[in-house]
Formats: C-alpha cells, structure tokens, sequence
C-alpha cells in the first residue's frame, strides 16, 4: 500500500499541476512530510522523556529493594546522563540522513513512521485504548507491526502492575481486552476502507502485494534479487520462508524480554526495517532514533565501530553502485545486490550486538561487575 | 603481425571515407541501420547531437533541427582520419569520466586488424612481439600507465566517450600516417571497419558478456577488476587498519577515564582532569574544510567576472588562478581554527580528527574507484601511505612537507610530468606549469560542458578531507 498512496500522492500532484498552483502545492506537500516527520520527532521525545521517568522510578525501587548488586553502581544510569537523551532521541530521527532522505523522496514511510512513533507513545504513556488504535492504524497500513502487539501488551501489563502468569485471570483479562479493542479498531478501519471502495479487491492488493512480493523493483531489501533468480514453482515455499522471519522472532524475543518490553519494541522495529519486503531507509531511521537511548549500553557493544563502518561505507556505496549499475551499466545487479546483503548482514549484527549487550548489563547489574571466578581467573559471560 | 608487403602506396580509389563506404549499403545482409554522422566543433557537437538523437539535456547544451532516428543505438566507431592513406590504427577506449566501452569491442576491432593485417596501436605503442622479456614488460607497463592517466583525468580521449553514458558502446579509431613504409589505402581501411560493422550487424543483443572494467597493457592482454581491485582493496586496507588503530587508542582513553576499570585508584591525575572533549570539537575543522571546499568549487565561476574587470587577465586565466588562489589559501586557513575556540589541541582531539579523516579518505577513495579506478588509484597510491603516518608529534616539518608533495594538485603536476615521460615528450618545468594550468582549465570546461565528475570530486571531497589531515598536523 506504500505505492498506493505513493500514486495516490502523485496523481493529487498531477491533479494539482492542473490548478496551476504548482509552485505553491509542492511546497504544500513538502512541508506536509517534513510536518509528519517533526510531528514523529516530538512523539518520540516526549515517549522517551515519559519512559526514563518510569525507567528512573523503576531504578530507585529496584535500589531500595536491593536487588542490584552493590558493585554494580556504576552501572545504574544517572538523571544527568537521562537529561538530554529524549532531545538526541528527536534529533537522531530529524537529523539521520536516511531520514532527511525519506523526506525528499516523499516517501509515505514518513507517515508510518509517525503512525508508529504516536503508538509508541501512546503504550508509553499507558493509554490502552490510543495504544490499540494506533496499532491497528499502522498494522492496516503495513501489515507488518502487528508484531509490535506483543511488546505493548507487554509494557502496557508491566504499567498495571499485572504480573504475567499464565493462571493469573487479570493477566488473561487484559490480554483478551488489548487484543479486542486491537482486533476491533482494526476492523472498523478496514470495513470503511470497503464502504468507500465497494469491494474487498484492496485486500489482495494491498496485503497480498506485500505478503507474495510481486514487485521486484530493486531497493535495499533481501527480496527482490532473490525471487528474480528463483524458478517460479519455488517461490511459494521461499516466500513463507522469507516472510517468516518477522514474525518468527516475535516469541522467543518475549520471553527473553519479558521484563524490558521496550527494548523489545525496538528490537522488533529493527528487525521489521530489516526482513519486510518493500524496505526503505525511513524504516531504518525509525529504529536507529532509538540507538541513543540505549547509550549506556555503549561500554558492552562489542564492535560497534566495524559495523558502523560498514552501515556507513554500504550507504556511501548504494548509489554509486546503482549508477553504475542503471546510468553507466557497467555494473549488474550482483555488484548492487552484494552491497545491499553486506547492509543487512551489517544491521543484524548490530542489532545483535545490542542485544548481547543488554542481557550483559542487566545480568551484571544483579550479580556485580567483579566477578571472580573459583580458580580466580577472568570470568567469561557465555549467552544461552 | 607484419604488414602485408604489395600494397599499392597513396591508393586513390577513395574520395573519402563517407563516400567510400556506402559501396555495401545495396547488400541483403544488412539487418540494422547504419548511421553516419560527420560532426562540427568536436565534442560539444557530438554531444549535441547525442542529446537531440536521445531528446534529453544533461548539459544545458541547445541543439537545433530535427532528424531521422533509427532506435536505440547499438555501438559506435568513431573515425578520425586526417589522410587518405595510413601506416596503422590507433584506439582510444577512455571515455568521460574514465567510462570505458566493453571489451568485446576493442577485441572486434584488434582482430579484424589483424585478419587484414592492419597494424594497431593502443596509446601510440605497439605490442611487443617478445611478450615475456623484462623490455617488454616494461613497454606494457608504459602503455598502461598511459591509460591511468588518461582514464584518470575524466577526460573523452576521443568522440566515443560521449557515448559511453547513453549505454552505446564506442570506441574512437584514429587513423595515424606517419613515417613508415608501408601504408594502408582506403581499401583496405573499408574492409577492416566494413568487417567490424558486419560483427555488430549479427549481434541478437547489447555486449554484456565481457568486461566493462579492465586495464590494457596491450591490445591482445588486458587486466581485469579480480585482479586490481584486490590490490586496491589492500591499500585502502592500510587506512581501515589505521583508524582501527587509533580508535582502538581513543577507547583505551575511555577505560583509563572511566571508573569501570578502577583496580588502582592511582590514575593519572593530567588524564583525569584533561576535559574530554566531546565529538562537538570536530565540528569546526569540519565545516571549515567543507566551506573551503565548496568556495574552491563556486567561487572561480561566480568570480569570473568581477575578477576579469579588476585584473588584466582573460576570463579563462581568472578562473584557473582563482581556483589556485583559493587552493592555496586553504592551507593557510583552517589549522587555526580549533585553537580560538578551544586553546591548545588535546591529544584526543587530533586522534578523533584524524579517525574521522581517515575513514572519511578511505570511503572517498573506495567510492571513486568503483566509478573511475585510475582516478582513485592515482590519488590512493599518493595520499595513503602520507595520511597513514602523519601525526602532530614528531618531525612535523617532513610530515608537512610530504602532505604538501601529496596534495592533488601536486599529483596532478606530477601526473603531467610523467604522462609526458611516457609519451618520450619530455617538457620543461615552465612547459610543465603552463599545461598544468591548461589541465586545471580543462578539468573546468570539463565539467561544466559534459558533466565530468572529476573537478566536483576533487574540489568538494578529497580537497577538504586532506585539509582535515593538514589540520590533524597542525593541531598543537
């Protein structure tokens, strides 16, 4: 559907062009994505301010209950360093080239960006009804963040104070309420797309053009090269196999991260801009705002340095390739296809790393920093 | 092969190549259109045509009258021929912004040479007959330094580099009459290119399945990218290792900074009271390199003007000598900058610099090969070892003097010196500077009337990044 409404913004510029006010209603939309972009900024700021509140709140209880290691103070993050993250979370997202670039390419990234920013927000700040209908909001739009129910329900059950257990009826009740109202909202949305259009033909062409993957236009996705070498009568198994991935991670990721359901929101942001079928670099920029607000984690990253290099160097070498490949033709799909898997392979292992990181911090946070090991060598954390 | 003995000398059967050729235009076997075009004012013309035949402007240039088209076009000769009888071929492959046409191209024609036992040349040599001998090792290696440096200068070296970029494959054929003794009459000149034209005749599809990146020592030897690109890759390899070097330093500052690793509490008590600068003091240096990088790109044309009414000097002059002036006021610039604002340089802040320096040289150079490899070859052999080992400590005098043998426009002074020892056409130094600022014309001219990348590239990227290593010299 993000080429639907691409044509549909295109065909109100043709339809504008013929007003003669050209100049004017370019400006005009202009401005309205760079709108949807600031309007997405302040979302996350104001998200994060109101998660470090909690975060800060949730900090001081777990002290006076000591349920952190004495050694571990260090670690603990302090106001003056929460101050400015909310600020460089805004700033992160404005001014990430990728993002300036989904602006100028006028791409309706922006507006999922936003929709998904005022969902984030709306979970933060615990309004389960906004959160629901958010969610269905940008789920009708592209599929896709449907997976991010499962962190909301999650933050939204922690903000309650219901404690997940599969006996527990408040746990299960809320469940069932969440997922109502989700299920609801999004149904009420996709029953007015019908009475407007009088047929369901949106349905094919809007969820099953982004679930079978028929347009193979180059982008910086893992797809197009894929199912353009592929022989026909395979594509059906590979394309469950591909699309699998975004939702397949969804439940391990909860219950690894269970108690920190906002990292897994973002761990799952990344991994939709990662293993959707149409991916932009907008999708990318949404999920790398978030890079600041995990900035403590930056003393556990591993190589952070390398795999920024990489992200760096594979955008420098997107459109140099793509040149050579589309203007010189010099160059084939394999050179553009080699740069956009090394970009990919580049962000999962970034986000790995950040995952790695996480559990690190927080196992050290409960058992000390200076661990001593019985024949008192170094101690070596292993991840299971 | 040797030229065939026999051949009647000056042949006069020719009125000249337009005439002559069509004598096959009655065949059958003629499955394509043929087009042939006899153009004024050299490049612009081409180009002018180019853009009217595929109805877009790139350039800006204006061309006037309509004309037949006949589709998308194949491939293209272009024939430069100043006499009606010649001693041999040469060809010209490099196109704009080193653009060079399949290779498939260049091995159609050097084998009809040789069917019709044409001499070839390629850069004005010829191939060796003893290939494996040290001599001719190193008559290849002239014949492909030439091409580099020709490649590297962005510039056509004939008709066909215009048509690189609308994906026609061209490749320029110079017929040359110099003094030796046996000549080739227009006859045999028609056989050879009418031969070529058959080839292109029968082709079913565009030439895809041979390089479109190589080097040519030789007509019938060529380097392809497996083989050079490795070799580029180690040397950019030595900036990747650098930076990881230095940023492996800066985080070791951290752990010293940081109470994470407090086994001893004696730290050092300069480390810890030295202020941590933030990445915001990289933001001056910076933003005056990039600045002084783009007034080296607008000002000598916004300037022209003013500059041609204040001074005795034609308009071209000014351009070059503005440029020259702003290139050299740069170095004079930018290393003071960080001292107003933040007193003397810390040792962290010259190792972040130069981080960023390095890294930012090594993703220029590796980005530029890929679109002109003689172009970033010439410029990575130059300024990496140079930006490798300079530093604030040390003898700074040898570190200033080797950047300054290392800037591009030294190279590009040393380029024309030594293009014009391969060509056995020493100059003198005064020849060498006035061909130095014609080169600086040109690469001008060049970009401004078709869109060489070579000037922007240079005045916007590299220029400023070697400024940052300059400032990294200068930082204390």
């Amino acid at each position: 559907n993000i080429t639907f409404l691409s044509i549909k913004v295109r065909v109100c510029l043709v339809t504008l062009k013929k007003k003669n006010h050209l100049c004017f209603d370019i400006l005009l939309i202009f401005f309205s994505f760079k709108l949807t972009d600031i309007l997405t900024a302040i979302a996350l700021y104001l998200a994060v301010q109101d998660y470090n509140k909690v975060l800060f709140k949730k900090q001081k209880l777990l002290i006076e209950l000591d349920k952190y290691a004495p050694d571990a103070t260090e670690l603990i993050q302090t106001p003056m360093e929460m101050y400015y993250i909310p600020l460089k979370v805004a700033l992160f997202y404005l001014l990430n080239p990728y993002t300036v670039l989904s602006c100028v390419a006028k791409s309706t990234c922006a507006i999922n960006n936003a929709i998904i920013a005022f969902f984030i927000l709306a979970t933060i700040k615990g309004s389960t009804f906004l959160s629901a209908i958010f969610l269905a909001l940008a789920t009708y739009q592209s599929l896709y963040p449907l997976t991010l129910f499962a962190p909301a329900l999650l933050y939204l059950l922690q903000r309650q104070f219901i404690s997940i257990k599969m006996k527990s009826k408040e746990f299960w009740l809320y469940t069932v309420q969440y997922a109502g109202l989700y299920l609801g909202s999004l149904i009420v949305i996709i029953c007015l797309s019908f009475f407007l259009l009088n047929s369901w033909d949106f349905i094919p062409s809007v969820y099953g053009f982004i679930l079978s993957v028929p347009d193979l236009t180059p982008n910086v996705g893992l797809f197009w090269y894929f199912f353009a070498e592929m022989f026909e009568h395979f594509s059906l198994f590979f394309v469950c196999v591909f699309q699998i991935n975004v939702f397949f991670y969804t439940i391990p990721l909860a219950l690894k991260l269970k108690e920190h359901p906002i990292f897994f929101m973002f761990v799952q942001l990344a991994i939709i801009s990662i293993f959707k079928s149409y991916p932009t670099v907008g999708d990318i920029a949404l999920y790398m705002a978030f890079l600041p607000l995990w900035s403590h984690l930056y003393q556990f990253l591993r190589n952070v340095f390398i795999l920024s290099c990489v992200l760096i160097v594979c955008s420098l070498l997107f459109p140099v390739l793509w040149h050579l490949w589309i203007y010189a033709g010099s160059a084939n799909s394999n050179f553009y296809y080699a740069i956009t898997l090394t970009f990919n392979v580049g962000q999962i292992f970034l986000i790995s790393d950040y995952f790695y990181a996480f559990l690190q911090r927080e196992y050290y946070l409960t058992h000390g920093i200076h661990l001593i090991r019985k024949d008192r060598t170094d101690p070596v954390l292993v991840l299971k | 092969p040797p030229p065939r003995a026999g051949r009647p000398e000056g042949g006069r059967e020719g009125r000249g190549p337009v005439l002559r050729w069509p004598f096959a235009a009655g065949q059958i076997y003629w499955a394509k259109d043929i087009i042939f075009l006899a153009n004024e004012h050299d490049l612009i013309g081409m180009e002018a045509w180019l853009e009217a035949y595929h109805d877009v402007n790139v350039t800006g240039t204006q061309s006037s009258g309509t004309f037949g088209r006949a589709g998308a076009i194949q491939a293209a000769l272009s024939l430069e021929l100043s006499s009606d009888v010649i001693t041999s071929f040469d060809v010209a492959v490099e196109g704009l912004n080193g653009q060079l046409p399949n290779l498939d191209l260049v091995n159609l024609f050097y084998s009809f040479c040789q069917k019709n036992g044409v001499l070839c040349t390629i850069q004005g040599k010829l191939q060796r007959s003893d290939w494996d001998s040290l001599p001719a090792y190193l008559h290849s290696l002239q014949t492909l330094l030439l091409m580099v440096l020709k490649q590297g200068s962005g510039h056509p070296q004939g008709d066909h580099g215009l048509f690189l970029r609308y994906h026609i494959e061209a490749i320029t054929i110079r017929g040359i009459n110099s003094f030796r003794q046996y000549k080739f009459d227009m006859g045999v000149m028609g056989v050879t290119l009418e031969g070529i034209f058959r080839k292109l005749n029968n082709l079913l599809e565009r030439l895809h399945q041979s390089y479109f990146f190589y080097l040519l020592p030789s007509l019938s030897r060529f380097v392809s990218i497996g083989l050079y690109m490795p070799a580029f890759g180690f040397l950019i390899l030595v900036l990747v290792l650098k930076a990881l070097e230095l940023w492996m330093k800066l985080s070791s500052f951290d752990r010293e900074g940081s109470p994470l690793c407090d086994g001893d509490q004696v730290l050092n008590p300069a480390t810890m009271e030295e202020p941590r600068p933030s990445l915001l003091t990289l933001v001056p240096p910076l933003l005056v390199c990039h600045a002084t990088g783009l007034a080296l790109y607008f000002v000598p044309v916004w300037g022209q003007r003013v500059a041609t009414e204040h001074f005795p000097v034609s308009e071209s002059e000014a351009v070059v000598l503005t440029s020259i002036a702003i290139y050299v006021a740069g170095l004079a610039l930018p290393h003071n900058t960080h001292r107003a604002l933040m007193g003397s340089g810390s040792d962290r802040g010259w190792r972040m610099l130069k981080l960023l320096a390095l890294l930012y040289l090594a993703m220029q150079l590796s980005c530029v090969a890929l679109i002109n490899f003689s172009l970033g070859f010439l410029l990575t052999v130059t300024m990496v070892p140079v930006a490798a080992i300079v530093q604030p400590t040390g003898p700074r005098y040898l570190y200033a003097g080797l950047l300054l043998l290392v800037t591009p426009a030294v190279t590009l002074l040393f380029c024309i010196f030594l293009y014009q020892e391969l060509m056995e056409y020493p100059i003198s130094l005064l020849e060498g500077w006035q061909r130095f600022l014609q080169a600086i014309a040109e690469g001008l001219l060049d970009h401004y009337l078709y869109g060489s990348i070579v000037f922007p590239f240079v005045a916007i990227f590299v220029y400023p990044c070697w400024l940052l290593l300059w400032n990294v010299l200068f930082w204390k």
